[in-house]
């Protein structure tokens, strides 16, 4: 089985976040990115897919130079070659033109299975997967929790809201959209590391693609949110803070 | 501004987001001037639609069909697409469900077009809507705008507008009108199976008046304790946010959030929880909120009516010796 795994590199979780000259986006010098949390799951999910059916993970990932670092992780954990859609501004990409770009620049390949995380951390337009499913004429299913490979098509598990699941039968090739906490994603090891230095990345500008430029939606500027409730910031030692705390608890909000 | 709310319902029940986004529906088109049609989609809803038509709306769309008596990604796309291009809208709002994740980008992608998806409100000013949407895990806001010809697609998250908002029709009710779609079989390659829950839930945690929430910030499994100590001494129960259950650190049916329970206790106490959306639209309708995070930008703070900045591993045992000092008194 072919899987190719759509992998975003994002700020890390505790980076301190400061928003850029431009407004639309964050200053990028001096804070750490990562690979995007729920990315991590569905790479796991096709490594295990490979180990069980044979096949190649290939993982692809677009944005600037740094970018290159989230697929050497993804090789470095299993995955047998990456594919690079460079680009210094894809963040003011919208998620229409991210996925044409990313259906165009695997054009040429053929998979049976592609799989992204639910949602990216910076973004969050969760819409990846689903899009470049309707881009590729494949089938999808989102939200996944269990996948089985049954000869030409998967049974799958899907979650639903409020603590329901679904089972969904869906015929390969085919698009999914992994929920976080699938499984418990792998670590590289040391031998994984010397081993991803000798794979490919092929490097393709996005520019080079032919996708039109025009944009659906804009992100006009980005803010600290405005606070819907006035929150009381209680300060002092741990000992003082617990009893005004539990004052407050009692006599202000009458909660306890 | 011609409007098209797409509801949702399964099993002819509504899921409830459908009047919040009514809800929300119904203001942009008072401010835009607009006029605001419902959809109920689906086959034997029409009671629904009956029900729809009782609120301030100018038209509902029934759209039956036994080919999507069953949700299916191919099936709503299709059906609603035809929808859309008979109705001729110019925004099509939906609420932000699972099930308009699964779809509506496809259907948006289907007609040329984009999606603002998981919207927390709007501002209709000079003429232009704009949308805000939550990045970075809700550390910062968004103002988002349309840049393309109508229809435009966007979606409201859950918990953003009231539903008991939703302004009701005075006097007669909206016309419903069928609205015939055509689907092939062979058009859907989804197989829908069975619904089913895991094991029955064990806790009812929405019935808890007290809950003490655990995040990442519990760090590790050995910290649990620490929790369950105050959760004893304050008489809630214990809950946590989805990478906790996920990390196998505590059950599943103690999770808080989209894909858990949600919950409106009087007081909900969230430790080492950042506060991202997936676990706020689960309490957000907490009566009271302590947050306390080490991180004094976490987005939990924006919701807090009491909010503490520092180590949890410091406060939270100097909080239940506290509570244990004041019950003994």
């Amino acid at each position: 089985m072919n899987i190719l795994v759509c992998v975003k590199q994002v700020p890390a979780k505790d980076a301190p976040l400061a928003i850029d000259a431009s407004g639309t986006w964050i200053r990028e010098t001096d804070i750490s990115f990562e690979t995007n949390e729920p990315d991590t799951f569905a790479l796991e999910e096709a490594l295990r897919l490979k180990e069980k059916h044979g096949g190649e993970v290939v993982a692809i990932s677009m944005g600037p130079e740094r970018v290159k670092q989230t697929i050497k992780e993804a090789l470095a954990k299993g995955a047998d070659r990456g594919i690079h859609v460079t680009d210094d501004k894809f963040y003011a990409l919208d998620p229409l033109a991210s996925a044409r770009s990313l259906a165009a620049a695997i054009k040429k390949e053929k998979f049976d299975l592609i799989l992204t995380g639910l949602q990216s951390d910076d973004h969050g337009f969760g819409q990846t997967g689903v899009l470049l499913a309707e881009l590729l004429g494949l089938p999808h299913a989102t939200i996944i929790m269990s996948i089985e490979a049954q000869g030409d098509h998967l049974r799958l598990k899907r979650e639903l809201e409020a603590g329901w699941f679904q089972w969904v039968e869906l015929p390969l090739p085919a698009v999914l959209t992994i929920q976080s906490g699938i499984n418990k994603p792998r670590y590289a090891t040391l031998k994984g590391i010397m081993a991803a230095k000798k794979k490919e990345i092929a490097a393709v500008t996005r520019q080079s693609l032919g996708v039109p430029e025009e944009l659906t939606q804009r992100v006009e500027r980005i803010y600290v949110p405005h606070k819907t409730k006035k929150t009381e910031f209680i300060t002092g030692t741990p000992k003082e803070i617990a009893a005004k705390l539990v004052e407050k608890l009692k006599h202000e909000a009458r909660a306890l | 501004m011609k409007i098209l709310l797409i509801t949702e319902q399964r099993d002819a029940k509504w899921n409830k987001v459908s009047f919040e986004t009514l809800a929300a529906a119904q203001q942009i088109a008072s401010e835009a001037k607009g006029s605001l049609t419902g959809v109920v989609i689906g086959q034997g809803v029409g009671a629904l639609a009956a029900e729809l038509a009782g609120y301030q709306i100018e038209e509902v769309l029934l759209v039956e069909n036994a080919l999507i008596e069953k949700y299916t990604p191919d099936g709503y796309a299709i059906a609603l697409k035809q929808v859309i291009e008979q109705a001729k809208p110019d925004l099509v709002l939906f609420p932000h469900t699972y099930q308009v994740r699964d779809f509506a980008p496809k259907l948006a992608a289907s007609m040329g077009k984009g999606m603002i998806g998981d919207c927390v409100g709007h501002r209709y000013e000079n003429g232009k809507l704009i949308f805000v949407r939550q990045m970075f895990q809700g550390r910062t806001a968004a103002d988002v705008v349309f840049q393309e010809n109508a229809p435009s697609f966007a979606s409201f998250q859950a918990g953003a507008f009231r539903a008991d908002l939703a302004a009701k029709k005075s006097g007669g009710n909206a016309a419903v009108k069928p609205v015939n779609v055509e689907l092939k079989p062979e058009q859907i390659r989804t197989k829908p199976l069975e619904l089913f829950r895991e094991a029955k839930q064990a806790v009812d945690l929405t019935q808890a008046p007290i809950l003490v929430s655990i995040g990442r910030g519990i760090k590790a499994p050995e910290n649990i304790p620490l929790a369950e100590k105050l959760a004893g001494a304050i008489g809630g129960e214990l809950s946590a946010s989805r990478p906790i259950c996920d990390e196998g650190w505590l059950p599943m049916d103690r999770q808080i959030g989209s894909s858990g329970q949600t919950v409106s206790p009087k007081l909900y106490l969230a430790l080492g929880i950042s506060g991202a959306i997936q676990h706020v639209v689960g309490m957000k309708g907490s009566r009271t909120i302590v947050a306390i995070n080490k991180d004094q930008n976490a987005p939990i703070f924006e919701i807090a009516d009491y909010g503490v900045v520092g180590d949890l591993f410091e406060i939270v045992p100097a909080l239940t010796e506290e509570l244990e000092k004041s019950k003994s008194s």
